[in-house]
């Protein structure tokens, strides 16, 4: 196995993010139970999926972090493994302290369930390299609890090291207020950590891999990971 | 031993569901509530030796599972013997 998919109790898009890897992307892509002390040693790449883990109890992601798998993901994210969260997998990575910041009811406070328009803002990413700087992707979104907050000193942090990696914007890529569709700071939809190996975004790519069903536009993010991957192994040898 | 443990939005953050219920408070015929803001009380059991232990545990509690210190801060109401 080279891309591990946790699974948590109440994860819903762990098999879509398994299917878009698997048997779309061809790559080889398994899912890992929650309760599992170690990764496979054969991990290149873990993905945290979206869902509802453990009923998303007291805050969304409060619970998953304290699985066991958790404890192993931490370190793999440590020695500079790649990580990307989705949705529930990026909130589970802001409550443990992975990515800055926390995922917070929605402005509006309903569920929004659309497609969004996304603006790449750094694509030197192991997670954005097959898109382009500006370039405007369409992927969906569907959370209730999706306004990212940071305080303003990690805003100003996140925003001078280029960690900033996706915002809502208009279909002509400008940032706007009318574009946000959670009330997130910035219009942030997605940022990397200060080394860059962990991702984090509310958008779901891998429900975005097949031109029948929505477009493959997530097929970029994903792809890029798959690439990132695939050097790594390349120098290692 | 039982601990009380109040978790509230930190004042600068935005309360979108405080500001829902501030609303629906306008629905009801009362203009006079200007504001409100939500939070979580917790009513934790535990052991301790005294109340210093108690507060001392309640406090680590608070501060790494309770609250989000991102955006939220807590406070230890009371403890009770």
């Amino acid at each position: 196995m080279r891309f591990a998919v946790v699974q948590f109790p109440g994860s819903n898009d762990d098999r879509d993010m398994a299917f878009a890897l698997k048997s779309v992307l061809g790559v080889d892509a398994e899912l890992v139970w929650h309760r599992d002390p170690e990764l496979p040693p054969t991990t290149r790449a873990v993905l945290l999926p979206g869902g509802f883990s453990y009923g998303d109890y007291l805050r969304c992601g409060a619970m998953a972090r304290f699985s066991p798998i958790m404890a192993a993901v931490r370190r793999f994210a440590d020695a500079g493994g790649l990580v990307l969260g989705t949705c529930n997998g990026f909130q589970v990575l802001c409550e443990a302290g992975l990515l800055p910041g926390v995922l917070r009811r929605n402005r509006g406070l309903h569920f929004v369930c659309e497609t969004s328009c996304l603006r790449v803002d750094n694509a030197e990413t192991s997670f954005t390299s097959r898109a382009r700087a500006g370039q405007v992707l369409r992927i969906p979104i569907k959370h209730g609890e999706g306004a990212y907050y940071a305080t303003a000193h990690e805003i100003e942090t996140l925003e001078a090291n280029d960690q900033v990696v996706l915002r809502y914007c208009e279909p002509d890529g400008s940032v706007t207020d009318a574009a946000n569709p959670n009330g997130s700071l910035g219009n942030i939809a997605g940022i990397v950590n200060a080394a860059g190996n962990v991702f984090g975004l509310m958008p779901h790519p891998e429900h975005a891999v097949e031109a029948a069903i929505g477009g493959t536009d997530g097929a970029l993010l994903l792809g890029s990971l798959i690439d990132a991957v695939e050097s790594g192994e390349r120098t290692l040898a | 031993m039982k601990a009380v443990v109040s978790v509230t939005l930190k004042p600068d953050v935005l309360d979108p569901q405080g500001e829902a219920i501030r609303k629906a408070c306008g629905s009801l015929g009362h203009a006079a509530v200007t504001g409100v803001r939500q939070g979580k009380l917790f009513e934790v059991e535990l052991d301790a030796a005294d109340e210093a232990a108690a507060r001392k545990l309640v406090e680590e509690l608070a501060d790494k599972l309770l609250a989000n210190t991102v955006i939220e801060d807590y406070r230890i109401e009371r403890i009770e013997a």
